[in-house]
């Protein structure tokens, strides 16, 4: 039994983590899976919105000495929005000299606003706390809910200790509702756009910019606007993550966790398919902790086990693009528009000047 | 007036740098220039030819090459048929990528190519973390004096000059290979339109493995210099680079190698000298900078052509 509760414990914690993987997943996918924008900076936004929400919600200066400005004890729900907001701001920033350039310009754009977020996560002090990070970042209702669920146990001792276990472990259960819900509402807020004439138009985009400028259609605002709505998801992945971690640094946002894990997450579950997304999130952070259970039977050193998960990351996602470049669950469209598509010949072309 | 005194120095320090990204800045513009995508493996594929190095040390020297430093450089013979050594086993690295991955992919939309080299890059430098573990692995322990040239109160080392001057050597050439050779030739064709060079008889796969080649031996120098710059390797040195090298690329034009070589010192020597005028912790940042800027005024370069 309590190995059954521990299994139980572990894969709560297991949803939680998939679960915010499976919001930046879903960001990533209106950028990149609607409308082909190449974005291998989401570390930047998730990390933009993570510490705008620390700062939001978190504790008042004087916890740190007065060392720094914030936080200012608003509530979750407000931090949540301001996340969004900030996140999508910098992407709004990003996105104003690079969308009218072909994707190569993004991407390195990109990695590069994501590296400096961390330069300036690890400089400002006055406003990150620098490489120390910041803590005590509030989990909302954790304080009757997690003190509620002890309290209960205690004052019920006639109850089996397996039962105990899993009843004082009742917060984790509430953040995953909590993440639930978030990651089932920016679902359908997804599925709804994806289906509305502003959808239509961004895959049109994708499938073929200057078409869709012959049409009349705005490319440059609509790009904007995915860069944009795309980038506040990921804000909200990043509040998300900093409410349950309680303690965020700069090294929590490095590429591989904050990019590239969610690139392959979304490939592999079904570009352009925000179910796909979501998959891909539980799909691959589930392959991720089997590489860390099937590493600590193999005799090597932690920094070679380390090593060896990522270059599986890395090959799974070659073998995906080799064997089934749709994912899991492939993007939905008519078959006409399938067969119709264009192919892209790879030759090299200047950008507009 | 402190600050300004030591940008002479930073100049000096900004060259060395911008050598070594123009260095990768070729192989990048190369390989976008005639197969048409970002290579984000590169920096990567310089960090494979820095470990090769070292590794085939022991070979080099089994095969007879005399060791002992080469007084006032910090390195001997054997140093440099190990470099020999690994420009020839990164090429065929990287050729066997192409012939496993990117070959396969050759009709795939660009973005995929550039996902996969993403792919590669992971996987290569955790390759290099993998057997080598993520701490840094010294070239040489031994303290190289810089040498103080009068009058203009500049030190530079040894080492330093011998790493602009392969560059210089190398840029010429890859010109003199560019402009007068038949595969050189066959390149530029290539690159201007890979159909037409396919009708009129270029073997275009044969001139895409050339690309590799030239691309990985270029890296692996590049990636080498920065050891001996650095004085010391880790699997990360040419992921950290990257973001440099991509500025240096788009400065002088994406595409045009010529070009590359002028965006890396350009970008080489605004990093060293923003130092004296902001805090050393956004350095890195300085490259992102440039690039925004570039992007903003003139998003075909410095020396890019306009169409």
């Amino acid at each position: 039994m309590e190995l059954f509760v521990g299994i139980v414990n572990y894969l709560v914690f297991f949803a939680i983590t998939a679960g915010t993987y499976g919001v930046l997943s879903l960001g990533l996918n209106l950028q990149w899976g609607y409308t082909g924008l190449f974005n291998i900076g989401v570390a930047g936004f998730y990390a933009v919105g993570a510490y705008t929400a620390a700062l939001i919600s978190g504790p008042p200066p004087d916890v740190w000495d007065g060392r720094l400005v914030g936080g200012f004890e608003l509530p979750f729900v407000i931090g949540l929005l301001a996340a969004a907001v900030v996140a999508g701001a910098v992407a709004f920033l990003i996105g104003l000299p690079t969308l009218r350039l072909r994707a190569d310009y993004l991407a390195i754009a990109t990695i590069g606003i994501a590296e400096t977020i961390r330069l300036v996560l690890k400089n400002e002090a006055w406003l990150t706390n620098g490489v120390w990070g910041l803590q005590q970042i509030p989990s909302p209702l954790h304080e009757p809910i997690h003190h509620g669920a002890i309290g209960f146990v205690r004052a019920r001792p006639d109850l089996a200790p397996w039962l105990g276990d899993l009843i004082s472990k009742a917060y984790n259960w509430f953040y995953l509702v909590l993440v639930a819900v978030v990651l089932v509402v920016l679902y359908l807020v997804m599925r709804r756009l994806a289906r509305s004439p502003w959808g239509r138009v961004l895959r049109a985009i994708r499938e073929d910019e200057d078409v869709a400028a012959m049409s009349g259609k705005n490319v440059f605002a609509y790009k904007l606007q995915a860069l944009v709505l795309g980038a506040m998801i990921m804000g909200i992945g990043g509040a998300l993550y900093a409410h349950y971690a309680r303690f965020i640094s700069p090294n929590s946002f490095e590429p591989l966790y904050g990019t590239f894990i969610v690139w392959v997450m979304l490939i592999l579950g079904g570009t352009g398919n925000n179910k796909g997304a979501i998959l891909g999130a539980f799909t691959v952070w589930g392959i991720w902790a089997a590489t860390d259970f099937i590493t600590g039977y193999l005799p090597f050193t932690a920094p070679q086990a380390a090593a060896l998960r990522i270059i599986v990351i890395g090959l799974l996602l070659e073998v995906i693009i080799l064997v089934r470049p749709q994912g899991l669950l492939p993007e939905i469209k008519s078959r006409r528009a399938a067969r119709d598509r264009p192919k892209d010949t790879g030759e090299a072309e200047s950008p507009p000047p | 007036m402190d600050a300004l005194a030591r940008i002479p120095q930073l100049l000096v320090y900004g060259i060395v740098s911008g050598s070594i990204l123009s260095l990768g800045g070729i192989g990048v513009s190369l390989t976008y220039r005639i197969l048409g995508f970002s290579n984000f493996a590169h920096g990567d594929t310089m960090a494979l030819g820095a470990y090769l190095t070292l590794a085939l040390l022991p070979v080099a020297a089994r095969l007879g090459i005399p060791g002992g430093a080469l007084s006032p450089l910090s390195f001997g013979w054997d140093f440099a048929a190990s470099l020999l050594l690994a420009i020839a086993a990164t090429s065929l690295a990287i050729a066997l990528l192409d012939r496993l991955f990117f070959r396969r992919l050759r009709n795939a939309n660009r973005v995929t190519l550039m996902i996969s080299t993403i792919g590669i890059a992971l996987a290569l430098r955790n390759l290099l973390q993998f057997i080598w573990g993520p701490q840094p692995h010294y070239y040489s322990t031994a303290i190289q004096r810089a040498v103080l040239i009068p009058r203009l109160g500049i030190r530079i080392k040894p080492d330093q000059i011998f790493i602009v001057a392969i560059a210089v050597a190398l840029a010429l050439l890859l010109h003199l290979f560019l402009r007068y050779t038949k595969m050189g030739k066959a390149m530029r064709a290539t690159s201007d339109n890979t159909s037409l060079a396919r009708v009129t008889g270029i073997d275009t796969e044969r001139v895409i493995l050339w690309t590799w080649v030239i691309g990985a031996s270029l890296a692996a120098i590049a990636g080498v210099l920065t050891g001996l710059e650095n004085k010391f390797i880790t699997p990360e040195l040419g992921w950290q680079m990257l973001l440099s090298i991509f500025a240096a690329v788009i400065l002088g034009g994406i595409g045009n190698p010529y070009g590359a070589i002028v965006g890396g010192l350009v970008v080489g020597i605004s990093e060293e000298v923003s130092t004296a005028f902001i805090s050393t912790g956004y350095k890195p940042a300085v490259a992102f900078a440039i690039l925004i800027l570039m992007l903003l005024i003139r998003p075909t370069g410095l020396l890019g052509r306009r169409r």
